[in-house]
């Protein structure tokens, strides 16, 4: 079944893969154990004629036992996966880059902090659905949204995150592969749902860096020159 | 007390034949009618649920294509030449200018998003609050209680009869949404404000109001039944019934009971918040009037965690009893099971966060509500242990209710166990509103209640209606349906490690799910198939019903109170005299009798009436 799972291009995307696999084999050997226990049962102690069943209430030490044994293996698992949670959830790195996208009514609205890393700034640079980072640098996303509660979901980077209306919530990646992928959402959010889709675009250094040469002066001089037209009005 | 209630229904007994028809069948106090009224409900509830879900599974497998017999042919697209009688239909509306139901839900028969999302957020409702909830807990509760526990009726007979028409009323309320002007609820079953809050956001007014006064007249049918169960469970047990020697069955229900009376509460005030949002213009849940939106998810899941243990838990003490009955062995370790129960009714108040790891709730908590989960899964893994122990060196017989029971136990071990992948919080980041999430709810709700109640309604259905269900049709009808349950929802967890989104209109809107399409498209047949595999109990259910095989009292050879009564029994339940409680539910194989079972209510020589009991 593991072999379903989209390409993993983040770096704590392959942890999770690997946490997915442990929780899997082990959930599917105790599958396997009590559907064949349950099997052999069904065979074992068929009703045939003469044959008497068992008089019995039960067995305490092997209650105790399998009651023991199911509580340190869920412990363990607890205490297994969390580390990674924090990692990933609460422990946001130092970021190289920077930017906030807002889901609104169907779509991604992603927002850099433009040339003075600053949010809120005459040069942040506005784009719709695109969102464009390097490739290995750690990415800051700051989430929220403008109307309802949208998720912004990465398959490839196992990541997920709600986005509410009035909060802003840190989310990070780091990708390690170049290419183009999909944003969709995760949460209903209306009829549009489906279908409300952004695109994440990995670029190599370069290319990211021609990126932004391209993009963003020529937007914040488009700016410039509205500001200017509306001061003259 | 139990003395005192049986001289006053001795009354009882002798005035019920000048009772006409309407108190009879309509307004009828007698909690077995009761019983009968909820479970008609809930079977028609369920034919609409499922033909919902069949919708939904159309769209999902054949994505904006029309539907077969209400849509357009496929050469009427192509060539726009009407051929069959539905394509001239069509034509003629779109000439009126026709502005119909089905105009606006479905032109050419092709769904709109909007329907769509009407679709699954009925689907559930329905399935939730008027089909598992009428059956399992108002009819099997209605049925079982007062006839286990030896009582003649439920302790508020009346107040039984109100929870129901209370109940039909909140389902009328419930079907007027779909008439209304901008169609039913279409924000989930989970109404996650401010979707659900503003109808600006889904266009979609009355029909949400609707939704949620429905569910609150609802809410107070529950707790009447709820405050009966209860009230039913403390103070009418026959005489020798302690709490220790009841029904694992009639445990689940008192539990259940419980958690409704506690749970509801906050459902029913969520609710009314979420009213006032939408009608009087309050910002409780909406951000911009300096609501919170969390707040909806936390009160709602408040009440939903304890509403899944509703929905499983009756379930589970149904299928403990049959396990027993038909391995002709004792529950093993009747104790465990039932402070199993008890430790997963306390637990599910403190495990609600789990649904809500990837909501912005803090991080920390997850942590913390990993950890509760965890803790949960293990009095569940008690239960299958002991159900398994209970099979173990039995004599298994293998009717139909019984092959429902084991249904129920495999089902609902393949849903514990992926729910483990989910209350693991770094796993969930990539599964959260996934199909895996739809697999596993379906694996527990279906593979679990639902099996569990067609478990129950074959094995109670001789004496509530004093016919048996056919046993061959049952068999029929049971291994189309496991065959077909599995076909379904065993691909949905692919789906959901492929990344398949939940609630989505059309995957084939995503280039990374197009792959998977097949597999859609499998499980739209299997579900199909799983649908018309219902036409077997439907027949078999009303077939039986009037021509089925005459039932005796003790069909089973089980041991339980009820199975002292009449086949059905009368209106009062026991005769004269209310029987007495001398032993343990599940005495089956007992070296005490020469038989294989031995009834709770048999005054065995005093020399060996002690073994056994308490």
């Amino acid at each position: 079944m593991l072999n379903w799972l989209p390409e993993n291009i983040s770096t704590y995307g392959a942890e999770i893969d690997s946490l997915f696999y442990v929780i899997y084999y082990i959930t599917l050997v105790t599958f396997i154990l009590v559907a064949a226990a349950m099997v052999i049962f069904l065979i074992k102690y068929r009703h045939r004629e003469g044959h008497q069943a068992k008089y019995t209430h039960g067995h305490t030490g092997l209650e105790i036992t399998w009651t023991a044994i199911t509580t340190i293996v869920m412990l363990g698992f607890g205490l297994m996966s969390a580390p990674l949670w924090s990692k990933i959830k609460q422990d946001v790195p130092p970021y190289d880059i920077q930017v906030q996208v807002t889901g609104k009514q169907f779509n991604w609205e992603v927002l850099y902090p433009g040339p003075d890393e600053t949010f809120g700034t005459e040069d942040d640079v506005q784009l719709e659905n695109m969102v464009h980072v390097p490739v290995n640098k750690v990415v800051r996303v700051i989430l929220t949204s403008k109307d309802v509660i949208h998720s912004f979901f990465v398959p490839v980077l196992r990541l997920k995150q709600d986005m509410l209306p009035g909060r802003k919530i840190d989310a990070w990646f780091e990708a390690t592969k170049p290419g183009r992928y999909e944003i969709p959402c995760a949460e209903l959010c209306g009829f549009g749902h489906s279908g409300m889709l952004g695109y994440l675009i990995v670029h190599t250094d370069e290319d990211y860096q021609a990126w932004v040469n391209e993009t963003w002066p020529e937007h914040v001089s488009e700016m410039k020159a509205e500001l200017d037209q509306g001061s003259e009005s | 007390m139990a003395e005192v209630t049986a001289t006053e229904d001795k009354h009882e007994v002798h005035t019920h034949a000048e009772q006409g028809f309407v108190s009879t069948y309509i307004f009828s106090t007698d909690h077995k009618m009761i019983a009968k009224q909820f479970l008609f409900l809930g079977l028609l509830m369920m034919i609409l649920g499922g033909g919902l879900a069949l919708m939904m599974r159309w769209q999902l497998g054949y994505p904006e294509q029309p539907l077969p017999l209400i849509g357009v042919s496929q050469e009427f697209l192509e060539t726009d030449e009407p051929k069959t009688a539905m394509d001239k239909m069509w034509q003629e509306w779109d000439e009126e200018g026709s502005e119909n139901w089905l105009v606006e839900t479905m032109p050419y028969g092709v769904m709109t998003a909007a329907f769509y999302n009407m679709l699954f957020t009925m689907h559930a409702t329905i399935m939730i609050f008027f089909v598992i909830m009428p059956i399992l807990v108002g009819c099997f509760g209605n049925f079982l209680i007062p006839l286990m526990l030896g009582a003649r009726d439920m302790a508020f007979p009346k107040l039984n009869m109100y929870s129901f028409w209370v109940g039909a009323v909140s389902a009328i309320v419930m079907l007027a949404g779909f008439f209304v002007a901008g169609g039913h609820a279409a924000t989930g079953w989970t109404a996650y404000a401010p979707l659900s809050s503003d109808p600006t956001w889904t266009g979609v007014d009355w029909g949400q109001n609707l939704w949620c006064i429905s569910i609150i007249i609802l809410a107070i049918s529950s707790m009447m039944g709820a405050i009966n169960y209860i009230t039913t469970v403390i103070n009418m047990r026959a005489p020798g019934m302690t709490l220790m020697r009841m029904p694992l069955v009639i445990w689940s229900l008192f539990i259940v009971a419980i958690l409704l009376l506690l749970a509801l509460p906050v459902l029913t005030s969520a609710l009314a918040l979420l009213l006032l949002d939408r009608m009087a213009g309050t910002s409780f849940f909406s951000p911009a009037g300096g609501g919170e939106p969390l707040l909806w998810q936390h009160l709602f899941w408040f009440f939903g965690h304890p509403e899944v243990y509703v929905l499983i838990v009756p379930a589970m003490g149904m299928t403990s009893d049959i396990l027993s009955v038909f391995s002709r062995k004792p529950v093993f370790g009747y104790h465990a099971m039932v402070y199993a129960m008890v430790s997963i009714a306390f637990l599910g108040w403190v495990v609600w966060g789990h649904h809500m790891f990837m909501s912005g709730m803090n991080p920390a908590l997850g942590m913390a509500f990993m950890l509760s989960t965890m803790v949960i899964a293990v009095p569940s893994a008690i239960k299958t242990f002991n159900w398994l122990g209970t099979l173990w060196g039995g004599a298994i017989r293998f009717t139909t209710p019984m092959l429902n029971a084991l249904a129920f136990v495999a089902m609902f071990v393949i849903g514990g166990l992926s729910g483990i992948h989910m209350a693991i919080t770094p796993v969930d980041i990539f599964i959260h509103d996934t199909y895996y999430i739809v697999a596993h709810i379906h694996y527990v709700v279906f593979g679990g209640s639902i099996f569990g109640m067609f478990a129950g309604l074959y094995f109670w259905f001789p004496k509530m209606f004093g016919r048996v269900l056919n046993e061959s049709l049952g068999k029929i009808h049971f291994w189309l349906t496991f065959l077909f349950f599995n076909c379904t929802f065993i691909p949905m967890h692919i789906l959901g490690v492929g990344g398949h989104m939940r609630r989505i209109y059309n995957p084939m809107q995503y280039e990374f799910l197009q792959s998977l399409q097949p597999i859609n498209v499998f499980i739209t047949v299997s579900a199909f198939c799983l649908g018309a595999a219902q036409l077997v109990i439907i027949f078999n259910f009303c077939w039986s019903l009037y021509r089925g095989k005459k039932a005796e009292r003790n069909p089973w050879q089980a041991n339980t109170l009820e199975w002292g009564a009449e086949s059905p029994p009368p209106h009062g339940n026991w005769g004269d005299t209310i029987p007495t409680v001398y032993r343990r539910p599940y005495e089956y194989s007992s070296p005490e009798v020469t038989e294989d079972w031995l009834p709770q209510d048999r005054l065995l020589e005093p020399a060996t009436a002690s073994a056994g009991s308490e």
